[in-house]
């Protein structure tokens, strides 16, 4: 392999990289604005000019490709003359607003400006005046003095979302961004243009001036919004999620997310109809009772009825932990009636991210076996059965049957018992006899399957009231970590709910002790041990990227921290 | 137990004691002519210098808004954790409001830090230095306690301007 040298270090390359990326990959980090890994080289923000050996002038690392030999020098007192003066050159019309924007904290050129700036201006002329409330898009406001005119938006539409929807206008020190006359910015993923936007040009209508960002934990987890399952980071200020961002993760979405994921898969979690506690039907009413009650209800009503007269209805957005118990627990009690249902929007496709199926586990589920067992029947005969009084009892896992079925509400209601794992009131929880309150996906442990076969991990972001941050081990931010009891901004509120595996495993302790579990990592332990394609796969082989099922390697966990920017 | 040794035996004029007796009494006589530095308080009040540091308040400008932009910076420098601020946008030119600013005042320590940090003279160290309340949640004070109109202020403003 040929190779350069990077600051009296020699390293090696590929043939065709530029100096920078050799130096990415070698931990030197060049510092850089407009270039992104992801996208085309522009070469305009002239922040990542070197000093190279035998060249005349300073290059851009960024589109000077690497050859064998050559010596480079990221620190001479020529590099960072060059540097400074660049960053003087941005900072000019730069409005260094910082107090009232969002990007505050995780701003590249407040981190440049520490870094590599002389911390002081020269000029003392009026700043150039833009508008500073442009919205973009329906999820996207522009601020168009604080723009540096990297051009990252512009390629990021037109290269990974192929959607040609900005451009830049005017020239000089007037320039700015656009949308083509007529157009909205709207492809389904603008919002990673926040994220990549170096400066806090562009923020996003649902999270701006919600909090600082300092004051939030992370958390990563994986998205619920199809079956892609793209890595994200759950961002919580006093138990409540503010917002969501991707994480990298090169098999599944590289570092994007789409606008959908982003803002339709996390508000449920603190809405007000969560189910907050188990609750029993009595004299028509859904009434909160204690956990007990509901086990000792549910179970002895279970009884009543024969295994034939019953179904259960797993869940594709559920871990597939959950579904697991919830099959050993069908077959403990003689049930063969047990499936699934898929939630597809046939077409709502792309060759991005978007998946049609709009759930995050269906290999998962059937992994663990969430279809007919034998002699049983699926959704579709298990629906004509309760048509025909033939099953009188179903238990629904984390599923809403009803929906907007008016029929479906109808058939429902003829069923002599109903019982409903639900995190949040829906028509089906409205009309069941027992309903228990499930943990949503960032309230729990566990193990997603998404459409490439591949297993990735989930972390609990937000805690429910069996929960403890500091004893759990979650992600804290620095009030969770110095916050008292007393402390409103310490009293966010917990749910009293519990992951469906929990459920079942002690509303099945009743009679038997097959299902008895303590942690999520348990359960998993016992599916590696039944399940033939998840066999002896241990949690810690997940890593933080997840690993594809069937070429399983032992200790090939893998850890990336991403660098988005 | 072995006797314990005086480092120094006093001399006959200590013993007597009189002589320090008679020096305190002058001092008390003294005392008593010259004009009392005592306040009856709370009857009278202590009015202090624009110098001192008392509870810190919010700016409220002359057309009823706060001056605070809800930055967060003096929530971050604050070295109890005193301070929680909740933004929201807003019409204004300033683009951003605090929906919420809350001072646990139990926790605050009057160091000064979130008027020192904040960039726009927002928040600021006011004379107020009486501080009661009967349980935790009285001692958080909202922006009703908090926003004081800017001419109360103006001393303190002044002596910022001056010194800061
Ligand atoms: S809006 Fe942001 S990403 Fe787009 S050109 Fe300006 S600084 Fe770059
Ligand atoms: S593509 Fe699918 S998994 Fe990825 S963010 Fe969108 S909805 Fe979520
Ligand atoms: S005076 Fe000090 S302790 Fe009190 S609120 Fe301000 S920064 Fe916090
Ligand atoms: S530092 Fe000043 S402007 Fe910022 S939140 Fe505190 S009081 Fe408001």
């Amino acid at each position: 392999m040929p190779k350069l040298t990077i600051d009296e270090k020699e390293i090696e390359f590929k043939q065709g990289q530029t100096i920078i990326e050799a130096g990415k990959d070698n931990g030197i980090e060049i510092p850089h604005f407009c270039w992104h890994p992801k996208l085309s080289i522009s070469g305009n923000c002239r922040v990542c000019l070197v000093e190279v050996e035998k060249m005349p002038k300073l290059v851009i690392a960024c589109s000077t490709l690497a050859s064998d030999g050559m010596v480079v020098h990221t620190q001479s007192e020529k590099t960072i003359k060059a540097r400074n003066a660049v960053m003087e050159f941005f900072l000019i019309n730069h409005p260094l607003d910082c107090p009232i924007c969002d990007e505050a904290g995780e701003c590249k050129l407040q981190d440049y400006a520490y870094s590599h700036g002389v911390g002081e201006s020269r000029f003392d002329e009026e700043k150039v005046h833009k508008r500073k409330r442009v919205e973009l898009g329906p999820r996207i406001m522009f601020d168009a003095e604080r723009c540096i005119s990297c051009s990252r938006c512009i390629r990021f539409s037109d290269e990974i979302a192929k959607e040609n929807q900005l451009t830049f206008v005017k020239r000089g020190d007037r320039v700015t961004i656009t949308t083509f006359p007529g157009e909205s910015f709207d492809n389904p993923y603008t919002l990673n243009t926040v994220d990549i936007c170096p400066v806090g040009a562009l923020t996003s209508l649902d999270w701006r001036f919600k909090t600082r960002v300092w004051e939030t934990s992370s958390t990563e987890s994986v998205c619920i919004g199809c079956s892609r399952g793209c890595n994200t980071e759950i961002w919580v200020r006093n138990n409540k999620i503010l917002r969501l961002t991707p994480r990298q993760n090169e098999e599944v979405n590289e570092t994007w997310m789409c606008d959908h994921g982003r803002l339709n898969t996390f508000k449920f979690v603190n809405e007000e109809d969560r189910v907050d506690g188990p609750h029993l039907n009595k004299n028509g009413e859904l009434v909160k009772v204690e956990w007990n009650e509901a086990y000792s209800t549910a179970f002895k009503k279970l009884k009543e009825f024969k295994p034939g007269e019953i179904a259960f209805i797993g869940s594709a957005y559920a871990t597939n932990e959950d579904n697991y118990a919830l099959v050993k627990f069908a077959k403990s009690l003689g049930v063969t009636n047990i499936d699934f249902l898929r939630h597809t929007i046939p077409g709502d496709q792309d060759d991005i991210l978007i998946r049609e199926d709009k759930t995050p586990n269906t290999v998962g589920a059937l992994l663990m076996g969430v279809k007919p067992l034998a002699g049983g029947n699926g959704s579709k005969q298990i629906i004509e059965l309760i048509r025909s009084n033939k099953i009188k009892a179903l238990y629904v896992m984390e599923d809403d049957l009803i929906g907007d079925d008016s029929e479906m509400e109808k058939l429902l209601s003829k069923l002599n018992l109903l019982i409903v794992h639900a995190s949040n009131f829906n028509k089906t929880a409205q009309l069941a006899h027992v309903v228990f309150p499930a943990s949503t996906y960032a309230e729990k442990h566990g193990t997603f399957v998404n459409f490439q076969n591949r297993i990735q991990r989930i972390k609990p972001a937000v805690a429910t009231e069996e929960m403890d941050r500091t004893l759990d081990g979650m992600s804290q931010s620095r009030w969770d970590k110095f916050g008292s009891k007393y402390d409103r901004w310490m009293q966010g509120k917990k749910f009293d709910a519990n992951p469906s595996w929990k459920i079942i495993s002690r509303l099945s302790g009743q009679s038997n002790q097959q299902l008895k579990y303590d942690t999520a990592d348990d359960v998993f332990e016992d599916i590696a041990k039944s399940v033939t394609e998840l066999k002896s796969l241990d949690l810690d082989d997940l890593g933080n990227q997840g690993v594809e099922l069937g070429s399983q390697k032992v200790g090939s966990a893998k850890t990336v921290n991403s660098e988005l920017s | 137990m072995p006797d314990k040794k005086r480092k120094k035996d006093l001399t006959f004029a200590q013993k007597l004691y009189l002589p320090e007796i008679f020096k305190g009494l002058a001092l008390t006589f003294k005392s008593m002519l010259k004009p009392s530095v005592t306040m009856e308080y709370p009857e009278v009040k202590f009015v202090p210098p624009a110098a001192y540091r008392g509870r810190p308040v919010l700016v409220e400008e002359k057309d009823g808004t706060e001056r605070c932009v809800a930055c967060g910076l003096c929530s971050r420098v604050c070295p109890a954790l005193a301070i929680e601020v909740q933004p929201e946008e807003t019409e204004l030119e300033k683009e951003r409001y605090p929906k919420l600013f809350e001072i646990n005042m139990i926790r605050c320590i009057f160091c000064g830090f979130c008027e020192e940090v904040c960039p726009e003279e927002a928040i600021v160290m006011s004379k107020d230095y009486e501080l009661v309340f009967t349980s935790r949640e009285d001692a958080i004070y909202g922006k009703d306690k908090l926003l004081v109109p800017v001419d109360q202020l103006k001393d303190r403003l002044e002596f910022l301007r001056n010194f800061k």
